[in-house]
């Protein structure tokens, strides 16, 4: 497999020809803010946040999609780039209700880390404070739709991790939500095989260990890429 | 199927043809006032006369005047009924032979009809879409049969650059770019998609098309497979279209039986298929990437571009994808050459453009004309004005991904550079007229509601920021928003346009921004004065729905 090599913030750096702009980035020690990125499964390039001017190119481009290409001048952080991160998280925190205080999360969401990281210390858009439901239905695991911010990470384990099927989206627009089966309790769903992947990959409190209390909720991310691991190169291997 | 048996039934059709017709809009503009009864009564009332030797009574498609129909077109007397009735039957065959018919015409040599120039309708209204026969007799089928058997691959696509011709679903993407893109890309399995997703509100050229001629669509798209090497079709056309369905389905099962379609077309080795996929109702899905879900059975969602569909789409598989426009510009274009076609028009757009006329006009209607007409023709020509003395404020093309062109720019030429100059967009061909009793701020609020419930759900920018610039607007519209709050709606119209994924978030702002541009007195007068005072480098305003936070 060819190399590319290419600049990312001025720091020449080479990637293996397929690699993401987001994997290369890591060789440069270079941190891109992601949301809906998560190792070991594919990408969707939805949540914008790792947005990244490249020279010559009019469009911001998804680091986590983005295939490297010979010569590539990445830029990952400017004002307007800094600007735009910090819109997407306010308009997150004003979609939904985000109370980080008496949330399982608290401490450990990459929601509020992202908010920390990226200077966003207030929101400027009207909170709408939508009525969404909890669903507790399952004897293990919660669902609160109020914490939820539709990065289909959970979905994407279920299908090609686990190969559940159980989770998917359902609506539009904001008014998109994540359902188990056909829209159907959790409890109910019977192709979910309580395997709690989706518990591990999500962001924020929105899925959590049934009598996990405020701050509780810890996830062990590297279970992830282990199953993958293990699927793909019959390997037994901790990532680490 | 070879050439001869074309010939023979193009010949036995137009023998058959008698000496008066009487053709009958049957489209959806006119058949929900009773275009079906009218032309049942017609017949009915050539039979009691004893004509049926001399008088034909054909359903057609789209007569173009939607806004005067039902329409019944005699021929050849060259006259244009309006607002037939089922009771005015035997007034207008009484009138056949002779003598005023008591019912309204309309002039035929009005600008309406006469500054159009027909490639895409040129069968609109004259064949009857539900017999291929009809389409048959008007040289159809004939450009397929010379590109199968005269004409490589290759030279097609040539023919095809050379015409000029740009995708005609809005973002006017060189066709035969396309197609050699696609011809180019390496895999044995290849499909063709015609998206026929048309969902614009006031839009309905794609649906007239469908409706009036399928067989146009068929042939192009067959065409297209030829050049490309794809042997599969589909066409993705939305549900809410149920007689554009019912006629594809006819065109499709009429064109397998005579072996149009099918394997072995007019005994060449070239296989092609054609099969619907009927929407469910989701406007995205008109996203080339968003429709090639939903046809693999997937939820419709856009993904992220590149690999673009030319060299992974439909099921991994190169595949073309255009609009019916495009498609249906297809046969006219082998049929008379790629120079004819690209004689047409302006410098970088060929060829003519269909439009669907709608809002505060006197005639409403389908209309086709050439590139780079200027948008006054259009509008003061051939839409005859604002009705009821009304002044003409502003023209809407691209729906909600277009703009509003205000009145002082209608001599701008119709071409997909000039609107794009003025920050609107060619779109698929809604025109939507406004006279001066439209609010420009009602406007805005419109499309983003529009996109807003439209809107999929999968990023963040259009999901969470078309609900928040909705909300500004509604905010500005009620006289509640102060000048941080356009302030505000404008920041994130740039930032919805620049972050999105897909091109509906993208353009999303476009209508807001083209009001903001142009009618941009009209939100400030809806402002209240900032009881904080301003405030410096963007930092904002303490409201009271955060500081409950």
């Amino acid at each position: 497999m060819a190399a590319k090599t290419l600049t990312i913030d001025g720091k020449q750096i080479s990637a293996e020809e397929g690699a993401t702009i987001l994997q290369a980035s890591e060789e440069a020690s270079v941190k891109i803010p992601t949301l809906c990125h998560l190792d070991g499964v594919y990408d969707v390039g939805a949540c914008r946040l790792c947005l990244v001017e490249v020279t010559g190119v009019p469009k911001l481009l998804p680091a986590c999609t983005t295939k490297v290409a010979e010569g590539m001048d990445i830029k990952t952080d400017s004002e307007r780039l800094r600007k735009y991160r910090r819109m997407i998280l306010e308009l997150l925190f004003a979609e939904r209700n985000h109370v980080c205080a008496v949330c399982v999360s608290n401490g450990h969401c990459e929601l509020q880390m992202l908010a920390y990281s990226n200077g966003m210390d207030h929101v400027r858009y009207e909170y709408t404070f939508p009525k969404w439901s909890l669903d507790t239905t399952h004897n293990l695991f919660g669902m609160d739709h109020n914490r939820c911010v539709l990065c289909t990470r959970c979905v994407r384990v279920c299908w090609h991790i686990e190969a559940a099927g159980t989770k998917n989206v359902a609506g539009r627009g904001g008014k998109s939500r994540i359902i188990t089966d056909l829209n159907m309790p959790w409890g109910e769903a019977d192709s979910c095989t309580s395997c709690g992947k989706c518990v591990q990959a999500c962001p924020t409190g929105a899925l959590f260990h049934k009598g996990s209390t405020v701050g509780e909720m810890e996830r062990d991310r590297s279970k992830l890429e282990f199953i993958v691991t293990a699927r793909e190169k019959q390997q037994w291997i901790s990532a680490d | 199927m070879i050439f001869n048996d074309l010939i023979q039934i193009k010949e036995k059709e137009l023998a058959a043809r008698k000496k008066i017709t009487l053709r009958c809009c049957m489209a959806a503009g006119c058949m929900p006032s009773d275009a079906k009864g009218v032309k049942e009564q017609l017949v009915k009332a050539v039979a009691e006369a004893g004509l049926q030797d001399e008088v034909e009574v054909r359903g057609v498609g789209c007569l173009k005047l939607c806004c005067e129909g039902p329409l019944v077109q005699a021929d050849p007397q060259n006259l244009l009924y309006i607002k037939v009735t089922a009771e005015n039957a035997p007034s207008i065959v009484a009138a056949l032979k002779g003598g005023q018919a008591n019912v309204a015409q309309t002039n035929l040599d009005a600008a309406f009809f006469k500054k159009q120039l027909s490639i895409v309708l040129a069968n609109s209204g004259v064949v009857d879409p539900e017999r291929i026969e009809s389409y048959l007799a008007a040289d159809g089928y004939q450009a397929l049969h010379e590109v199968l058997h005269e004409t490589t691959p290759k030279d097609v696509v040539v023919a095809m650059v050379k015409s000029g011709l740009r995708g005609r679903g809005g973002a006017g993407f060189p066709t035969g770019l396309k197609w050699g893109t696609v011809a180019k890309s390496p895999g044995a399995k290849k499909y063709v998609i015609c998206n026929a997703d048309e969902g614009d509100p006031g839009a309905f050229m794609d649906r007239s098309v469908l409706e009036s001629d399928p067989h146009a669509v068929l042939e192009g798209m067959a065409i297209a497979a030829y050049a490309v090497g794809a042997d599969q079709g589909f066409i993705y056309v939305r549900a809410e279209y149920p007689l554009a369905i019912s006629r594809l389905q006819i065109a499709i099962k009429q064109a397998k039986q005579m072996g149009l379609l099918g394997a072995g077309i007019f005994e060449s080795p070239f296989n092609f298929n054609i099969d619907l996929r009927i929407g469910a109702g989701a406007f995205v899905c008109g996203e080339e990437t968003a429709l090639m879900a939903s046809v693999e059975g997937k939820r419709g969602t856009p993904r992220t571009r590149p690999p673009f569909p030319a060299e992974s789409g439909l099921h991994g598989c190169p595949t073309l994808i255009n609009n019916i426009e495009t498609f249906a510009n297809v046969p006219p274009i082998y049929r008379n050459g790629a120079e004819w076609f690209a004689g047409i028009g302006t410098e970088k757009s060929k060829g003519t453009k269909v439009f669907a006329l709608a809002g505060k006009i006197k005639n409403t209607g389908l209309i086709e004309v050439p590139m780079g007409t200027p948008l006054r023709t259009i509008v003061e020509e051939m839409g005859g004005g604002a009705p009821d003395g009304g002044k003409i404020k502003a023209v809407q093309t691209g729906g909600p991904s277009g703009g509003c062109i205000p009145a002082q720019h209608l001599d701008t030429p119709v071409d997909y550079e000039s609107l794009g100059k003025l920050g609107s967009i060619m779109g698929s061909g809604g025109m939507i007229v406004m006279d001066d009793s439209t609010n420009m701020v009602e406007i805005a609020r419109f499309f983003m509601e529009f996109c807003m419930d439209e809107s999929c759900g999968k990023c963040i920018p259009c999901r969470a920021g078309t609900v928040q610039m909705h909300h500004l607007l509604d905010k500005i519209a009620n006289r509640k928003a102060t000048a941080r709050d356009l302030a505000k709606l404008e920041e994130l119209c740039d930032m919805v346009k620049n972050t999105s994924l897909c091109g509906l978030g993208q353009t999303a702002p476009n209508p807001t921004l083209s009001t903001l541009r142009f009618f941009r007195n009209e939100y400030e007068a809806l402002l209240q004065p900032d009881q904080f005072g301003p405030r410096g480098n963007g930092e904002a305003a303490k409201q009271p729905a955060a500081a409950k936070q």
